[in-house]
């Protein structure tokens, strides 16, 4: 009953109308940044060899035609934006947005994830209600939506921040304050800062600390009206700060934006009343469209709303349940990455690795070193060498390629050492497993050798 | 509350501004600094190692020159066994600068035009008969510099006679000799002219970005101790990389029994750099060592620096063991070889892993976003 209560429940159409500009904008700003800064060539395109997640190895770069595939991408961010076709729009958004994440693991980053689940869930959010072109044509405008559309949002970015402060909770985030503890100090360049604070170890500490408070308040700071605009400084704050400090690209100006929305529709309203004034071509298009037949409906009605929110909730409890799944395999989690992606795990760790592979001829018992710049870029080699299914994937490349060059009996080998968080290196894979016979899988892998320390925590 | 907002907004756009900005107002000496002095580090590199080291190769290239001339003039026994001296001396010294990847030296592949081995036999005899040929051009990379002279003083005839036959006998063999000295003369006074102004660059770069000086001087030596010294005198010749022995790749191949001493000089090389041992051995300064030390210090864990410092040596003694000979070696006991590889690889490991993972500099230049 309570259940049916809440789901009728109906607020103003106006924050997901700022919402969908926002992203929009932004999604649309980060293609064009990715386009110029050349990424499309050297991440996509020129790699002769692409790191595939399991079970998706047939999403691949598309050549010279993955430069359509980003256009695509950007354009259907724009009409995002502008309203424009909406649901078609945000349903190819996240369609080529995907594809490109899926091309090739290497460039993973926990915002991509972020951005492919969020534009998922917006196809079943009416984010085109108000303020849209779609309005514009159809002659009509909606002013109320039904409210779990907004919490939708809300609860999405609360799962972020929430559960990468779990992921803090951990002996060396808290008591080591690693790796803050090795990155703040590198940064002795900035200035102001550079040379004292972040040199000082209490300042590590006490970033480190701050931020698993952060992560973990700021969810229900923005959610509580009395403190709310005080969490929205500290939002804008902290992500700004992190940007500074590290290369993280777009993603704070998607948490800043993203946070907005947890404000009050009489915040939105006015946002976008601001906004038809900054934009004069906008309100003569709206004279346009708006000969006599442009109505105002009070609510906007969900076609198949109980299948909707079936879908959704499912996608929740999804949400819930998947950062979790690590529990499900023994080991350190941060050593063996066993369920580490996918979990809002961000900028949790330093690990580095050096992994040399060997090909033995197994009759003769001949082997030789494999160069990895021959087969692939140094940011592919530098994700692959601490990262178990990488170098997996990469060994039965390395074991087919050489099978094709007319290598016999090929046994693949690999001398892996990494260190984590600081901890001197040590042997990473079990050099003695010939990697090209073991298959990919969920299971656990078990070549992988243990971590000689142990990291308590969550 | 809207107000409010809009003033955040630029409160912290102000914010971008001031961090991203470049000027830098926190050298006034208010606030006593406590991070790793890197300015030092580049004075103590550049003044006590990289261009002593240069000067001192300069003044063995000079009497390689001079040694030349003589024999060019008068290709006897007795010129040839002082010219062969005086490339050894100067090849030696070589091992010392060819690590230093940076600036002119980068920009005129400085180390490409020096010391590719093993070199095109076909090509260089080619160039020779030919009397024309253009050093600057990549394709010649393996037709020049030490390696060259080696084939040319050791390697054009079967014993001393009949090298000295071919020097008497034809022009074209004393022409191409002096044409490879003139261009190792005149390659190294351009790196070694440009240090004049290129000092003041190299000292003020002390951020920490891909481009800045100490990244790339650090890349530099790790990626020269991984490929020049590690690969290309021990790991390719041993067969590390191909499956076989490739004995044809050792350096100073047609001289053979300096190969341990070249490779012994690169690793003193190494280790002084690393420790940050003055290039005339008496005093020593800031290095990756100390720096190393320095992080140690803040973080209470291993003593990183003190391992890389302990594995350098024992690699060392590794290649004591060997052959003055590797192609003996190769013949005799290619694991002896192999042994010594992976002593030496040891420490690529704790370079490229560890010590890059304290100083947080990335080995790559890829540009992309983390998160």
């Amino acid at each position: 009953m309570i259940n049916s209560i809440y789901l009728n429940k109906k607020s103003s159409s106006a924050p997901l109308a700022v919402f969908r500009i926002g992203f929009g904008l932004l999604m649309c700003y980060s293609i064009i940044r990715f386009w110029l800064k050349g990424w499309i060539e050297t991440l996509y395109i020129q790699p002769s060899f692409h790191f595939s997640y399991y079970g998706f190895d047939w999403v691949k770069p598309l050549d010279n035609y993955t430069y359509i595939l980003f256009f695509i991408c950007g354009f259907s961010a724009f009409l995002v934006a502008i309203g424009l076709k909406y649901r078609l729009s945000i349903f190819l958004f996240f369609l080529s947005f995907t594809y490109i994440e899926l091309m090739d693991k290497t460039t993973y980053l926990n915002h991509y994830y972020f951005i492919s689940i969020l534009s998922f869930l917006m196809l079943f959010i009416p984010a085109n209600a108000t303020f849209s072109i779609d309005n514009l044509i159809k002659g009509k405008d909606y002013k109320k939506v039904s409210s779990w559309t907004i919490d939708s949002l809300k609860l999405l970015l609360s799962i972020v921040y929430i559960f990468s402060g779990l992921a803090k909770l951990n002996s060396d985030w808290l008591l080591k304050a690693m790796p803050l503890k090795i990155w703040l100090p590198s940064k002795f360049d900035l200035p102001l800062i550079g040379q004292n604070l972040m040199q000082l170890e209490w300042v590590h500490y006490a970033m480190s600390w701050g931020g698993m408070f952060y992560d973990l308040l700021i969810p229900f700071l923005l959610l509580n009206k009395r403190t709310r605009l005080f969490g929205f400084v500290l939002v804008v704050f902290f992500h700004i700060f992190t940007r500074v400090l590290f290369p993280i690209g777009m993603f704070p100006y998607i948490m800043i934006m993203g946070s907005l929305i947890f404000f009050d529709s009489k915040f939105h309203i006015k946002t976008l009343k601001f906004i038809n004034k900054i934009i004069p071509p906008f309100s003569s298009i709206k004279k346009i469209f708006n000969k006599g037949k442009f109505t105002v409906i009070e609510i906007y009605n969900i076609k198949k709303e109980k299948l909707i929110v079936c879908i959704v909730s499912l996608f929740f409890i999804v949400q819930f349940l998947f950062p979790l799944r690590y529990l499900l395999y023994p080991g350190e989690l941060f050593w063996n990455e066993e369920g580490y992606r996918f979990s809002w795990r961000v900028m949790l760790m330093e690990k580095k690795g050096y992994s040399v592979f060997k090909i033995v001829d197994q009759k003769k018992g001949t082997f030789f070193y494999v160069n990895n710049e021959d087969f692939l870029t140094p940011f592919q080699e530098k994700q692959m060498s601490f990262q178990p299914d990488f170098i997996l994937e990469y060994a039965h490349h390395l074991g087919d390629s050489y099978t094709a060059l007319g290598h016999q009996n090929v046994q693949v080998f690999v001398d892996s050492y990494v260190a984590l968080n600081g901890r001197l290196s040590q042997r990473y894979i079990d050099e003695k497993v010939d990697l090209y016979q073991v298959k990919e899988s969920f299971k656990h892998k078990n070549w992988i050798l243990p971590l000689n320390d142990e990291i308590k925590g969550l | 509350m809207y107000k409010n907002l809009v003033l955040v907004f630029f409160v912290s756009l102000l914010l971008v501004r001031c961090g991203g900005s470049d000027d830098d107002s926190s050298n006034n000496g208010e606030v006593k600094p406590v991070a790793y002095d890197r300015g030092k580090m580049l004075v103590h590199w550049a003044d006590k190692i990289i261009i002593p080291a240069h000067n001192a190769f300069k003044l063995t290239l000079t009497d390689l020159d001079t040694s030349t001339k003589t024999f060019v003039a008068s290709p006897d026994q007795s010129n040839l066994d002082d010219l062969r001296s005086k490339w050894l001396l100067s090849y030696k010294s070589w091992q010392h600068i060819e690590m230093f990847d940076i600036g002119k030296s980068e920009e005129i592949y400085f180390k490409s035009k020096m010391n590719v081995y093993p070199i095109d036999k076909t090509w260089l005899d080619n160039n020779i008969e030919k009397g024309t040929y253009d050093l600057e051009n990549a394709n010649n990379y393996s037709s020049q510099g030490f390696p060259a002279i080696d084939y040319m003083l050791y390697g054009i005839g079967a014993d001393d006679t009949a090298i000295l036959n071919k020097y008497n006998a034809n022009n074209s063999f004393t022409n191409y000799l002096t044409d490879l000295v003139n261009k190792m003369v005149s390659t190294t006074d351009l790196v070694i002219n440009d240090w004049t102004n290129y000092r003041a660059t190299f000292v003020g770069s002390t951020d920490n970005t891909a481009s800045s000086s100490v990244n790339k001087l650090t890349n530099d030596f790790i990626y020269y101790y991984e490929k020049g010294l590690r690969a290309n005198k021990v790991g390719i010749p041993a067969g590390v990389f191909s499956g076989a022995p490739l004995k044809g790749n050792v350096e100073a191949f047609y001289k053979k029994d300096v190969s341990k001493d070249l490779l012994l000089e690169a690793m003193d090389a190494s280790i002084k750099f690393f420790n940050g041992t003055s290039y005339d051995g008496i005093s020593s300064g800031p290095s990756l060592k100390s720096y190393l030390t320095h992080l140690n210090s803040t973080k209470g864990g291993a003593t990183l620096s003190s391992l890389v410092a302990t594995k350098l040596e024992t690699a060392k003694s590794q290649i004591n063991s060997l052959s003055n000979d590797f192609v003996i070696q190769i013949e005799t006991d290619n694991n002896k070889m192999l042994t010594a590889y992976d002593a030496i690889q040891a420490v690529v490991v704790l370079l490229k892993v560890d010590m890059l993972q304290a100083f947080n500099i990335n080995v790559d230049y890829t540009d992309a976003d983390g998160d």
